[in-house]
């Protein structure tokens, strides 16, 4: 106890050093945390899109990738309409190595009146689905009923709320879990809902629809699951010479994209980490071998008070240890504060899928920042510990006497 | 209890004369006992300083050997030497020896708090009054003057009450009526039971003298 009073006394009555000292390991915290925390659900965002695609391969009107990318459209929640007939699905499912189709349609709705707000519309078809239904089963127990919606984490309203399209009242059944990927701001209904939604659009003259006539005719996209040990890529040559006016996607090749585009990400930013670390470690070598001639008479007198070589390392490592601790939980508490509300703007920016880890990982990561920044700050105090533990009391305080 | 050195010596490596190291102290024997004040003058440069850390275990002999009783000092791991030096023997060194971060109050409580036990408060109130620094406990090192700080410094060793208390030129920044204080309060130490080492150039201290040796040249005359 009269040690920890000594070393506060230390510290408290030295501002300037420790001072510095807590704001560069509250630098290296910053890094290290608001790093982990990025790379985390960028890898955390990659994996629940591979989840939630649950298909092989996407069948899309030829033009569709023109006017919208796939990517971006189940990525950023860009708002694509775009219509096949659909015949479509038969085709796909006639093709060998096909083992299950389902279609979706998509509808947008508009900033207006008429709307809640401004949302991707997806309506599937509960009977064949493979897609959606797995992960709206995890928020809803009850199959999807005729003008009822499931809407994304982000779409702002909540259960049991009745959602306004194309001046058509939709009740709310349930909110799905977050994604980190663009069908977090997206809303999905049956083949029914969707048909209404689809006659309402027309009657306020907004058409999305090519011209196949009846509504039923038409699907936006179809999600296809080839059979087992059957490959995609012949799969989806297959899917692209039988369906006319339609483009088969492998979903594996936009993964493959996202994940390099994520990998690029990722290495930027341990590059960037690693920049911040080494000039702070550079920063901390030189504050810690000033600190040696400017404790030299001090730590002399400890040494002629009758401490010992390992009290004395051992009171210079705990002071570093401490100031590493506070600078450290500050860095990681403003490093929270810098990295948590911008996470839409995080995802925006980045433009890949963008899921924050659960509570339980951030503090375990918090707690891996703080422990990594007092090791690192201890490690650099180590030499000048040793150095300063090897005064000779005698001559240092004789010095300039 | 008493405190013994047997013919110790040190050297320092470097260019002297024809040879290649420098002898501060040679072969030097001597013997501090409890209740005796002990005076050792000489010049500057005679080795004075570098026998009074060798004897108060902070410099290790280059030849002979140190015993407190019969404890072998330099035989000692750091940690058994260091705790052996704080609680029996007190040094007061040349110069500035105090913690820029502590008060005056707190330096000379400072031995007190390195190995825990009770801190010896009614002590150090009763030294700061008579070396005439009570009205500086709570000021900063800092703010001292040299012979002020060389009265903490005293008054630290003093509150710790080691059995041997070795000084080193204490009386160097003291005007005559403190430095008549301090010879006092080492007087009374070694009356008290202490064994005492006052090292000093000037001739002051002999008047309060059991015994004075001369050094010169490395060597005890």
């Amino acid at each position: 106890m009269k040690h920890f009073s000594l070393m506060i006394r230390n510290l408290s009555r030295r501002p300037g050093r420790t001072t510095s000292l807590i704001l560069l390991t509250a630098f290296l915290a910053i890094s290290v945390f608001c790093g982990t925390i990025v790379v985390s659900s960028l890898r955390r965002g990659l994996s629940s899109m591979e989840n939630r695609l649950g298909a092989d391969i996407i069948v899309v009107p030829a033009e569709a990738e023109s006017k919208v990318s796939m990517k971006n459209l189940l990525l950023q929640g860009t708002i694509g309409t775009f219509y096949m007939d659909a015949s479509a699905l038969e085709k796909v499912r006639e093709t060998e190595g096909v083992e299950k189709a389902s279609a979706q349609i998509f509808l947008s709705s508009m900033k207006a009146d008429c709307c809640s707000v401004k949302v991707q519309v997806i309506g599937f078809d509960p009977e064949n689905d493979f897609v959606v239904q797995p992960w709206i089963a995890e928020s809803l127990n009850h199959p999807l009923g005729d003008m009822e919606v499931v809407v994304g984490c982000r779409v702002e309203t909540d259960v049991g709320n009745s959602f306004r399209i194309y001046d058509k009242s939709c009740r709310v059944a349930a909110k799905l879990a977050s994604t980190g990927t663009g069908l977090d701001t997206a809303v999905y209904c049956n083949m029914n809902t969707i048909h209404v939604l689809l006659q309402a659009a027309e009657e306020k003259e907004i058409s999305h629809k090519i011209d196949s006539g009846n509504d039923s005719e038409v699907v936006s996209a179809v999600y296809v699951k080839v059979l087992p040990e059957t490959d995609p890529a012949l799969v989806n040559n297959r899917l692209n010479g039988h369906v006319r006016k339609a483009t088969a996607i492998r979903t594996a090749g936009m993964m493959t994209e996202v994940a390099d585009s994520l990998s690029g990400v990722s290495r930027t930013i341990a590059v960037l980490i690693c920049a911040v670390w080494i000039l702070a470690l550079i920063i901390l070598f030189i504050v810690f071998s000033m600190m040696v001639n400017e404790r030299r008479r001090e730590l002399a007198v400890y040494r002629l008070l009758g401490m010992s070589r390992k009290m004395m390392s051992g009171m210079i490592l705990k002071e570093t240890a401490l100031c590493s601790f506070t600078g450290a939980l500050c860095g990681t508490a403003l490093g929270a504060i810098l990295v948590f509300p911008f996470t839409a703007l995080i995802e925006t920016s980045l433009k890949l899928p963008y899921l924050t880890p659960d509570p339980g990982s951030i503090v375990f990561y918090a707690c891996f920042a703080i422990a990594v920044t007092i090791l690192v700050g201890c490690a650099a105090a180590a030499r000048t510990a040793f150095r300063l533990s090897r005064v000779d009391p005698g001559t240092t305080l004789r010095e300039g006497a | 209890m008493q405190l013994r050195a047997e013919n110790i010596s040190r050297r320092y490596f470097r260019k002297h004369g024809e040879a290649n190291f420098f002898e501060a102290v040679r072969s030097v024997s001597l013997t501090l006992e409890s209740g005796k004040l002990t005076v050792l003058n000489g010049k500057s440069g005679s080795g004075k300083t570098t026998l009074l850390n060798m004897i108060g275990g902070l410099l290790n002999p280059s030849e002979g050997k140190v015993f407190l009783d019969e404890t072998d000092l330099y035989a000692l791991e750091d940690k058994d030497l260091s705790r052996l030096r704080s609680k029996r023997i007190g040094v007061i060194p040349q110069g500035r020896s105090a913690v820029d971060t502590l008060s005056v109050y707190e330096n000379i409580l400072l031995p007190g708090m390195l190995y825990g036990g009770t801190l010896r408060t009614e002590e150090a109130e009763n030294w700061m009054t008579v070396l005439g620094i009570s009205d500086l406990r709570n000021a900063m090192p800092a703010e001292l003057s040299g012979g002020e700080l060389r009265r903490m410094a005293i008054a630290r060793t003093l509150t710790a009450s080691p059995e041997v208390i070795l000084a080193d030129e204490p009386t160097g920044d003291l005007d005559n009526e403190n430095t008549r204080t301090v010879l006092t309060a080492f007087q009374q130490a070694a009356k008290a039971g202490k064994a005492v080492l006052v090292v000093s150039h000037e001739t002051d201290a002999e008047a309060y003298a059991d015994q004075i040796l001369h050094m010169s040249h490395g060597t005890i005359e």
